[in-house]
């Protein structure tokens, strides 16, 4: 009988042609807006590093005082002096630190024109850390971090563009006309957001081109590229010693935990750390620190961005008008057939038939407006750079499961807008109908 | 026409009354929403940075090898170098001026910091942050800041520093708006203040009607027009120059710029992105405000047109269905123009009660919105405007059915069907 249901429904296609046209078209707009936006916020809202997310923290401590703080919240990211001691302490089982690096790279050749790569300078756990996948070689050992090593991991992009994709590992790259050594080349990874790199608005920046040992980079004084945040605070020092040992914010760190006790503990260090500095006489306002988990940081950044929630309501907003019309249409389609259903009832037909075969023709309605959302998804994700910002549009991408997404939510939310309109065909008397006839 | 009948006969369309009035309360609390925000949009977009924006462009470049310290050898040099830069630029027959800057309005980099009338207090709170522009004597010229009181700098003013160097500058000229806020007597030119809670003096020299701060997020709320600017070249491995060019001959000026940069000292970086013209960059800057006002645009049209169809397709059937009745009534005696009537006052009907009920969505769905993003209260003039068009666009919507029933011959009265 769905077959035959199912013939039936896409031949009613036909009979009411401007009827169902509007039927099609509004469930058609209605999906693809709402499959537009939900394309861009499933980019800007996935966990970046679902198998991490819940063992890496990074680590914040006022160094400012509550006067200088947005409601209560220590800045952003640390102060050298404090990054510093935290990875010296050495309290978590990984710990990392680092900042952006924009060095020029001049690739081999008298005729190369050098061109800005832009990077972290950071330690060897960095890597393991993050799950940073090798295509050759691999990360340089904590001996380099703590001998200052000239070394360098590059990424698979940059490794393309100056080495022709070739294993470059114990090749040279000139960094600001100073020459490393290439450690290890990474296979492409773009984690998105980029939770790690938040504090330098980095969420959706173009992909990392290389990596250097953070204390060689402090040596060379290769300044930040990142944002610097000296929240307004009296000035410390002169010049690059004073700025370095004030009280700037510019390196995040991040440390990895694997239990919650394990985070516990790292927590009541932290507060006593703060509390030491307090004594020490550099801070002079009780311990406020915070641990806080990528899910956790990525909702106190704010990373979605607000026009991305916006769109996305007002695109399903959108579909639910375009869908409590399509039950004013469903109502209109099917009642006209009040004759042909009492017909059908007074030949025997029960009501869970009508109710089958209007359910059906409604799911062909849904098929049918399903397939002109998919067009205009595919049109729309296309178009999604004119709206978005380009880091975040390159994201939205239609891909197997968003079609198969954009199908489902249109069959079955128009079948659902059709249960009343059904029900009300299954309640036509038939000796009412025949009657009138 | 009396209303009983029209809404007698209504209650026996219970559910294609319900489904309209929904469907227009709907289209009612979000189209006037996302006008709204298309119209805060818009206004953002439009408002003015201060510059005089035609004919100026920007260059970023970086020194390949440049000296990164900070002793004063290192920071002479990178002077010289920034120095050759501005005069090759300064010598090309396209420019009018060029100013060494930090950054300009609308690009998205910015130095921030707060003035405070005392030494060592930090005014951050009391809504004088502000942020710096650090630049030498051709920075009005250039940017065409428009002068309202004191002076400019001159050469003889006009020092050079490294980038983390955190000494401030002796005079600053600053925006008619952070002054107002720190004299609200309006006496601010001459006075001292302290910038970034220093305990050295700063004289302020001259004040510019206006100037934009560079970061365009919500953050920047607080002191958009809050500028001050620096007499100060500061001395880093990458330099920006703001050029003027003369008028019309943008292009040309931006095509020259590289190569008399080259010519100057090959060894830099100097790509595509280093060389924006002001349009760009405001373009950049605001392209999320734009794309979301071109969205709401385009969701509002199509949620009129199908809302729109939606009366169309449903009074339409009530028109089939009531076939014969209106034949009864042409029958007895009613013009066509009653049944014209008939069937406008009823969408009027319908669409009054969507849009009583729409007018206390829309005003929820602000404070849904107002609540989590940050937006201002809806004015009630969008409200009452948006009554308006959706009254108007049932009443368009319905006039073809409506007209087509108003053509119903008595003689239906007399069929059986």
């Amino acid at each position: 009988m769905f077959a035959y249901y199912f013939q039936l429904g896409l031949r009613s296609l036909r009979r009411n042609p401007v009827l169902t046209a509007l039927m099609v078209m509004a469930i058609g707009f209605g999906v693809a807006a709402s499959m537009i936006t939900y394309s861009v916020f499933r980019a800007v809202s996935g966990n970046p590093i679902p198998d991490k997310s819940a063992q890496l923290y990074t680590a914040l401590v006022d160094n400012r005082g509550p006067q200088y703080n947005d409601q209560g919240e220590p800045p952003e990211a640390l102060s050298y002096t404090d990054a510093t001691a935290l990875i010296k302490a050495h309290k978590a089982a990984h710990q990392t630190l680092f900042y952006e690096v924009a060095p020029s790279v001049l690739p081999e050749g008298s005729q190369s024109v050098p061109f800005t790569a832009n990077g972290y300078a950071t330690n060897a756990d960095f890597f393991g850390m993050f799950e940073v996948p090798f295509e050759y070689g691999g990360a340089w050992h904590a001996g380099d971090d703590d001998g200052r090593a000239a070394v360098a991991v590059i990424s698979h992009e940059l490794n393309q563009q100056l080495f022709g994709g070739a294993d470059s590992v114990g090749r040279e790259v000139m960094l600001d006309r100073h020459a490393y050594r290439i450690v290890g080349v990474t296979a492409h990874w773009d984690p998105q957001p980029r939770f790690y790199d938040l504090f330098s608005g980095n969420g959706f920046a173009d992909p990392v081109q290389l990596y250097v040992p953070f204390n060689r980079a402090i040596d060379m004084q290769i300044d930040t590229a990142g944002r610097n945040n000296c929240g307004g605070i009296p000035s410390y020092g002169v010049g690059r010693e004073g700025w370095l040992h004030g009280e700037c914010v510019w390196i995040p760190v991040w440390v990895e935990l694997p239990t919650r006790a394990d985070a516990e503990h790292y927590r009541e260090f932290l507060t006593g750390y703060a509390a030491e500095q307090r004594r020490a006489g550099r801070f002079n306002w009780a311990p406020n620190v915070r641990l806080r988990d990528v899910a956790n940081w990525l909702e106190q950044e704010r990373v979605v961005p607000p026009e991305s929630r916006i769109s996305l309501m007002v695109a399903l907003g959108f579909f639910v008008i375009c869908l409590v019309n399509t039950i004013g249409l469903l109502l209109a389609k099917f009642m006209r057939r009040a004759p042909e259903i009492g017909v059908r009832r007074a030949l025997g037909a029960p009501r869970r038939e009508i109710y089958q075969q209007f359910l059906i023709e409604a799911g062909t309605v849904g098929l049918a407006g399903g397939v002109l959302g998919l067009l205009l998804t595919a049109i729309g994700i296309l178009g999604v750079g004119l709206i978005f910002d380009p880091g975040i549009a390159r994201l939205a991408h239609l891909d197997l499961s968003l079609v198969a997404l954009t199908l489902l939510v249109a069959i079955v939310a128009t079948v659902l807008a059709a249960f009343y309109p059904t029900w009300r065909a299954a309640q036509v008397q038939p000796a009412w109908q025949l009657k009138s006839n | 026409m009396t209303l009983h009948p029209m809404i007698a006969a209504l209650r026996r369309h219970k559910a294609g009354v319900v489904l309209i009035a929904l469907q227009i309360a709907l289209t009612l609390a979000i189209v006037c929403n996302a006008v709204f925000i298309i119209g805060q949009r818009i206004q953002r977009v439009n408002r003015p940075t201060g510059l005089d924006e035609s004919n100026l462009f920007l260059v970023s470049q970086q020194w390949v090898g440049a000296p990164s310290g900070d002793d004063p050898a290192s920071v002479d040099k990178l002077d010289s170098m920034q120095q050759a830069d501005l005069a090759a630029l300064r010598s090309l027959p396209d420019v009018a001026s060029v100013a060494p800057i930090n950054s300009l309005p609308l690009l998205n980099s910015s130095w921030n910091g707060s003035v405070a009338l005392q030494p060592g207090k930090d005014l951050r709170a009391g809504n004088a942050r502000t942020t710096y522009y650090f630049s030498d004597e051709q920075v009005l010229s250039t940017l065409g800041l428009h002068l309202v009181a004191g002076r400019a700098f001159t050469a003889a003013d006009v020092q050079h520093q490294a980038m983390h160097d955190q000494r401030g500058p002796s005079i600053v000229i600053m925006t008619k708006a952070l002054a107002d806020k720190l004299f609200p007597k309006g006496d601010a030119l001459g006075k001292v203040i302290y910038l970034n809670g220093d305990a050295a003096p700063t004289t302020i020299v001259g004040l510019v009607e206006r100037m934009q701060v560079p970061g365009v997020g919500s953050w920047t709320n607080s002191f958009t027009w809050n500028a001050t600017l620096a007499p100060t070249r500061l001395n880093a491995n990458f330099s920006r120059y703001a050029i003027r060019a003369k008028p019309g001959r943008l292009a040309a000026a931006m095509h020259a710029a590289t190569p008399a940069l080259y010519a100057t000292n090959p060894m830099r970086v100097l790509d595509d992105d280093s060389v924006k013209s002001f349009a760009d960059i405001r373009a950049e800057a605001y392209r999320a405000d734009v794309g979301m006002a071109i969205l709401m645009g385009v969701v509002c049209l199509i949620l009129l047109a199908v809302t729109a169809a939606g009366i169309v397709g449903l009074t339409s059937f009530w028109v089939g269905q009531r076939h014969r009745q209106i034949g009864v009534r042409r029958a007895l005696g009613a013009r066509k123009v009653d049944i014209l009537h008939y069937f406008q006052m009823e969408n009027l009907v319908i669409a009054s009660v969507g849009a009583v009920i729409g007018l206390l969505l829309a005003i929820g769905l602000n404070l849904l919105l107002m609540k989590h993003f940050e937006m201002d209260r809806l004015p009630v003039i969008y409200v009452l405007t948006g009554i308006v068009v959706v009254l108007a666009l049932g009443q368009g919507a319905v006039f073809v059915p409506a007209r087509r029933a108003s053509n119903v011959p008595p003689v239906t009265a007399t069929r059986a069907v």
